[in-house]
């Protein structure tokens, strides 16, 4: 229970629809049979990262058995908010009730939004100046057709309650660690539809140095080494990305499995990693020492350090487990993707 | 249409829409959505808001194959009466199934959706529709 804060609500949400990795790859003449993932979710026709956000969220309020109006702080990363100026977070603390003594606000920081939403949340509750904060990942990704992020470009959202350190709650953050530089690895301009993004560049000088130097840094703070945690959650724009950065940090398959699902649902963004932390706490049991490790583009890194507490065994099927918006899946294809994308215009 | 273009509306009726906001007749006890001033059965003006819960059953339900402009994107859709767990009944668009899926007596719960665009540049109403249950636990 010694931390720093600690999660007592945790959800989190995807869209029914999935297209095929296979399905976009006949389309464009490329070969099916080895694509980066396997299938990404699709947001339906009436959702966008907003309703993500509120289904995590609530689903998070479900686990947290708080009243909502207790919540005083609400942060959304994203990088697909429904508008360009006029905050998701006024609309979904409304519809959960949280309004109006409330501290709320959106962030943007590529992938990474999601866990400094939730880093921005400790620091307030630790601050004792919340009681309780609301930190939420959501993004409905935008891939330009026919470029390589549309085989992963996803859709979902994840979202943490926390409160001060406590032994009935799901997990409580020990230590956090973020490295940040400034590496134009991936971006989209104003009034630009769809973002653009370096190639090559996108690996080593952005998601390994970036991921790789916020793990060490925590594991050196700390003095915890990769043996210490149970499980292990880095952000995933494919599998091939998480898997390696596993292997070079020393972890290994049965401390990153649980938790690396691009395979089946594609890059999330700013919900990647803290969707894989809700299905690493969907299974964890208390003592676990579980590190997520965030990657956002621009570029930076969250390191966090949680330990699993007593409250999860109570609290976890209070709301619908990760694997029941798994197996909720109807394949649609592509043609019907770009319908519910909007990118056929009638 | 200017009355559904009118941003003061969407904003009167964002909490009703957002949290299925009704009224409960403080007289006959009649429950109705959405909330207004008196009963529609007695008359009364004794009423109070309620917050509604977001699980029913579909009643009765109808495909819209040929929609006002402003839904023309989701058709065809089907529009339902829910009956929710307190008996009220509750006229929704349902959501995430498609309309040979739907049946009396489907087991729904309330979502937050977007239901209409002021346009391309006007504001986006949000409100709730409803969809079949996903997975275990989770009763508000």
């Amino acid at each position: 229970m010694n931390g720093i804060a600690s999660i007592i609500g945790y959800g989190a949400y995807l869209p029914r629809y999935r297209i095929k990795a296979a399905e976009i790859a006949r389309v464009y003449g490329r070969n099916p049979s080895s694509t980066p993932i396997k299938e990404k979710t699709v947001p339906g026709l009436d959702e966008d990262s907003l309703t993500h956000a509120y289904e995590a969220a609530l689903n998070a309020l479900r686990r947290a058995e708080i009243d909502p109006s207790e919540i005083e702080v609400v942060f959304v990363g994203s990088e697909s908010p429904p508008y360009a100026v006029k905050p998701s977070a006024t609309i979904i603390a409304e519809a959960l009730g949280i309004t109006p003594k409330l501290y709320a606000v959106d962030m943007e920081f590529a992938c990474r939004a999601g866990t400094t939403a939730l880093l921005s949340a400790v620091g307030l509750v630790h601050a004792g100046l919340a009681r309780y904060g609301l930190a939420i990942g959501t993004d409905t990704a935008q891939g330009r057709p026919g470029d390589a992020l549309e085989y992963t470009a996803a859709a979902g959202a994840a979202a943490f309650i926390v409160s001060k350190p406590r032994s009935d709650a799901v997990a409580t953050i020990e230590a956090a660690y973020s490295y940040v530089t400034d590496t134009p690895d991936f971006w989209r301009r104003e009034g630009q539809r769809f973002p653009r993004h370096g190639a090559r560049f996108t690996g080593e000088p952005a998601y390994f140095a970036h991921i790789i130097g916020a793990a060490k840094g925590l594991m050196e703070e700390t003095g915890l080494k990769p043996s210490d945690f149970r499980y292990v959650v880095f952000h995933q724009p494919n599998v091939k990305f998480p898997t390696r950065v596993a292997k070079r940090l020393g972890f290994t398959k049965e401390q990153l499995e649980r938790g690396l699902l691009s395979g089946i649902i594609g890059n999330t963004y700013a919900a990647a990693s803290p969707i894989g932390l809700v299905n690493v706490l969907d299974a964890a049991e208390p003592g676990d020492r579980i590190l997520i490790v965030s990657f956002g583009s621009g570029a930076g890194s969250d390191a966090i350090s949680l330990v699993v507490e007593d409250g999860i065994t109570e609290r976890r099927p209070k709301a619908p487990l990760l694997s029941s918006y798994i197996e909720r899946s109807k394949e649609i294809d592509y043609a019907l993707y770009l319908r519910f994308r909007g990118f056929i215009c009638r | 249409m200017s009355y559904m273009n009118s941003v003061p509306r969407a904003w009167r009726e964002r909490v009703t829409k957002y949290r299925l906001i009704g009224g409960r007749c403080k007289k006959c006890g009649k429950v109705f959505y959405p909330y207004r001033g008196s009963c529609p059965r007695c008359g009364s003006d004794d009423v109070e808001r309620i917050e509604l819960p977001k699980r029913g059953r579909v009643k009765y339900f109808t495909v819209v194959r040929s929609a006002p402009a402003e839904f023309k994107r989701y058709e065809p859709y089907v529009v339902a009466l829910v009956e929710l767990e307190n008996g009220a009944i509750v006229p929704a668009q349902l959501t995430d199934v498609d309309a040979d899926e739907v049946y009396e007596g489907m087991e729904v719960e309330g979502v937050l959706r977007r239901y209409r665009e002021q346009g391309e540049d006007g504001i986006i109403e949000y409100g709730v529709k409803f969809r079949p249950v996903v997975g275990g636990g989770g009763e508000q």
